[in-house]
């Protein structure tokens, strides 16, 4: 069972070696880490992915709690909230794929943000499902090199997770 | 100190040290310390130098522990900085609050593999409850007011604070704060009260109640409202080695300690609970034996102040989290309140007929044994505080010593850190240099700190070592003859030293011991002599520590390995 956690830690040095470390020491899986500052420039933002069952997602989210430099942890409920990857991709092209490359990057709203003569480089952004469907269908073309970000998530609606 | 008062960083590290109300300090100077040290030549700061770092640390986790106040020590960069590790690891396991300092290469040189430079703060990240490098002067106070809050409120646990030379040599308008502000860390003092009404309930509702109770006893200062909740209930009580003088072992209560070396009645009061009040304990695998089978028909109710130790190795019904002082004083009351009373004498009447039939107990005979030492410097000096070693010699400690104040027993539970003895003692003498501090040590244990008998007599810190010496490296002994065929690879140690003539080098006391009837005047001497003192107790080699469950048993499959000679 995977969870989203967001979690606001302190922007200073060395914070996210505590987290990383936090995370190896104690046997826990991180899926993905994205890690930004907020609206408080004193305040990144981690969301971290973790596989594990409600016991571990508990132990986590305490051992977290008892870093100095953890704010507050919010374990996302993937009913009331939204996630998003960002990914590139870099494309083998010739004359006759372009356009179909350029149909599929249509229909998945994503973009082509670098054109050279043998290849392209496709933007996309959305769930992890969708990435990786766009990614199956560019692997027919021959994909050269893919970038992906970690997950970043929010609430639906009014619901934030920010500081008292 | 109101006022702004320009001064360099290591005038600045000593102000706060002196704000913090420090007394002493224990540590060893180093090229990047130079300016500190410089200060501390003429602070009413005390400061002991010792021999080796890691004496230093030990030392001010000693007197943490036998005071409760934050103990401090420093070190320089690089290796003064790691032979603090094991120190550090200790005090973080046993939570206890030290504020580690160490020196840096100035900050420009920081990450290019300068002389004497190691990343502490690195390699210490996970054995403390926090650390810091101060990378600017005008950041010193604050951090350091925050690192005596964190060591000291909630779990207290080690802080390590690295110090640049640079910094040290900037200037400041010094200013200490009065308050610290940290969003990140506020730590759950107070007990929920419906968590602890549902814990009275259950406790009025049960027959068979113990009382499973740590070192968050001694550190939440929550022996007597312990002893009160004992008693109201009427339920007996188990103290873990991290636990020994939280509640008295004089009590008709108290059971003794649980887990591997425990007493038989305090494992089988635990198997055959119906409610066990956790508090102050983290359910360690020494204690819980094989985790499936512990307790096996108790309903738990865990009360601990780190929110991150409930359920973490047995699933808990009742967690409450807050400082044990303030939640057992509630739930007593609640329990007072009721109308429902809790019966429980038949099952006090069956505990005192284990009590009878299974007494921790070894073979007497004309033969100087270990346990016979404990009990006599029981019954000559009770009012001791008792430090120890990590193995047989602490076991026996634990055993045989009847502890009746928090704060008198010291020993490294959780790390099992062997050498820990000798210089803790000497920490806890300096804070109480008019009580007797005895180090109970093995022949192995003692050697890894000896060079300390330096210290202690050029200091003038009389503790006294009282070295069981059975020529073995005791305990791991005793798991090769029960485990491992007799086969005592590398474990034999015996004619390593002449411990009389080591004493004797540095200056120190040194007495030896062969005969039962030498115990008393030994003692005697040591004490009298007001000199730091080594006793080498040349007992029977082979004695074991009883009982004991193997690992991986369940705690009531508890063997007898009384040694008949």
């Amino acid at each position: 069972m995977k969870h989203t956690l967001s979690v606001l830690v302190e922007n200073k040095s060395g914070v996210l070696a505590r987290v990383a470390g936090l995370f190896s020491r104690r046997g826990y899986n991180i899926e993905s880490l994205a890690v930004g500052i907020t609206d408080n420039p004193e305040i990144s933002r981690m969301t971290i992915v973790v596989a594990g069952d409600d016991h571990v997602l508990e132990q986590v989210t305490k051992q977290l709690n008892k870093l100095i430099d953890v704010i507050r942890v919010s374990d996302l409920n993937p009913d009331e909230s939204f996630e998003r990857e960002l990914a590139l991709f870099k494309v083998k092209v010739d004359k006759g794929s372009r356009s179909e490359i350029m149909a599929i990057v249509d229909v998945f709203r994503a973009q082509i943000v670098d054109v050279g003569l043998k290849t392209v480089v496709v933007a996309v952004t959305g769930t992890g499902d969708k990435i990786d469907a766009i990614e199956k269908l560019l692997h027919n073309y021959g994909i050269i090199e893919i970038v992906r970000t970690g997950k970043i998530a929010m609430n639906r609606g009014e619901k934030v997770v920010k500081i008292n | 100190m109101s006022k702004k008062t320009r001064m360099t960083g290591a005038k600045a590290f000593v102000e706060s040290l002196r704000a913090e109300n420090v007394e002493v300090i224990f540590g060893y100077p180093g090229g990047v310390l130079l300016p500190i040290y410089d200060e501390l030549f003429d602070a009413d700061v005390k400061h002991i130098l010792v021999r080796h770092e890691q004496a230093a640390v030990h030392a001010a986790d000693g007197y943490a522990r036998a005071t409760g106040k934050v103990g401090v020590c420093i070190a320089t960069s690089g290796p003064g900085a790691t032979n603090l590790v094991t120190g550090i690891a200790n005090a973080y396991m046993d939570s206890v609050p030290v504020v580690a300092f160490t020196g840096q290469v100035p900050r420009p040189m920081i990450g290019n593999d300068a002389f004497q430079e190691a990343d502490i703060t690195g390699i210490t990240l996970p054995i403390t409850k926090h650390n810091y490098l101060v990378q600017d002067v005008n950041d010193l106070p604050r951090i350091i007011k925050e690192a005596f809050h964190i060591a000291s409120t909630g779990r207290q646990g080690p802080v390590l604070i690295d110090l640049p030379k640079d910094v040290t040599t900037d200037e400041i308008d010094f200013e200490y704060p009065e308050k610290v502000e940290l969003r990140g860390y506020k730590p759950v003092i107070r007990g929920h009260k419906n968590q602890v009404k549902r814990a009275a309930h259950i406790i009025l509702n049960s027959s068979n109640p113990v009382l499973y109770v740590g070192g968050g006893i001694i550190s939440g200062d929550a022996s007597k409202e312990l002893l009160e909740l004992a008693q109201t209930i009427n339920a007996p009580v188990t103290t873990t080695l991290m636990g020994k003088g939280g509640f008295p072992d004089t009590s008709p209560l108290c059971l003794g300690m649980p887990g591997m070396h425990g007493t038989k009645y305090a494992n089988f009061a635990i198997q055959e609970s119906d409610v066990l009040i956790a508090i102050g304990v983290r359910f360690d695998d020494r204690v819980t034996g094989k985790v499936d089978s512990f307790a096996p028909n108790a309903k738990v109710i865990h009360i601990d102040i780190d929110p991150a130790e409930i359920s973490k190795n047995v699933r808990v019904d009742i967690p409450v989290v807050g400082s044990a002082k303030s939640i057992i004083k509630m739930l007593t009351e609640f329990i007072k309140e009721s109308k429902q009373k809790v019966d429980t004498s038949p099952w006090i009447d069956k505990v005192n007929t284990w009590k009878t039939q299974y007494p921790i107990h070894y073979h007497t005979d004309d033969k100087l044994k270990p346990q016979y030492i404990i009990e006599q410097i029981n019954e000559m000096y009770p009012d001791s505080i008792i430090v120890t070693e990590v193995g047989q010699n602490q076991m026996w400690a634990a055993q045989y010593f009847k502890f009746t104040k928090p704060r008198t027993f010291i020993s490294s539970g959780g790390l099992g850190t062997m050498g820990y003895g000798f210089p803790a003692a000497m920490g806890a003498k300096m804070a109480y240099p008019k009580k007797i501090v005895f180090d109970i040590a093995g022949d192995g244990s003692f050697q890894m700190n000896s060079q300390e008998l330096a210290t202690v007599v050029v200091n003038d810190i009389p503790v006294i070592v009282a070295i069981l010496n059975n020529g073995y490296l005791g305990m791991v002994r005793q798991w090769q003859e029960l485990f491992f065929d007799h086969r005592y690879s590398h474990t034999t140690i015996s004619n390593s030293v002449d411990f009389v003539k080591l004493a004797e080098a540095y200056g120190a006391l040194g007495l030896r011991v062969t005969e039962p009837d030498q115990v008393g005047p030994a003692l005697k001497q040591a004490v009298d002599s007001g000199r730091p003192t080594v006793i080498d107790f040349v007992v029977e080699s082979e004695e074991n520590v009883s009982p004991m469950v193997p690992a991986g048993a369940a705690i009531n499959e508890i063997l007898d390995l009384e040694v008949k000679s």
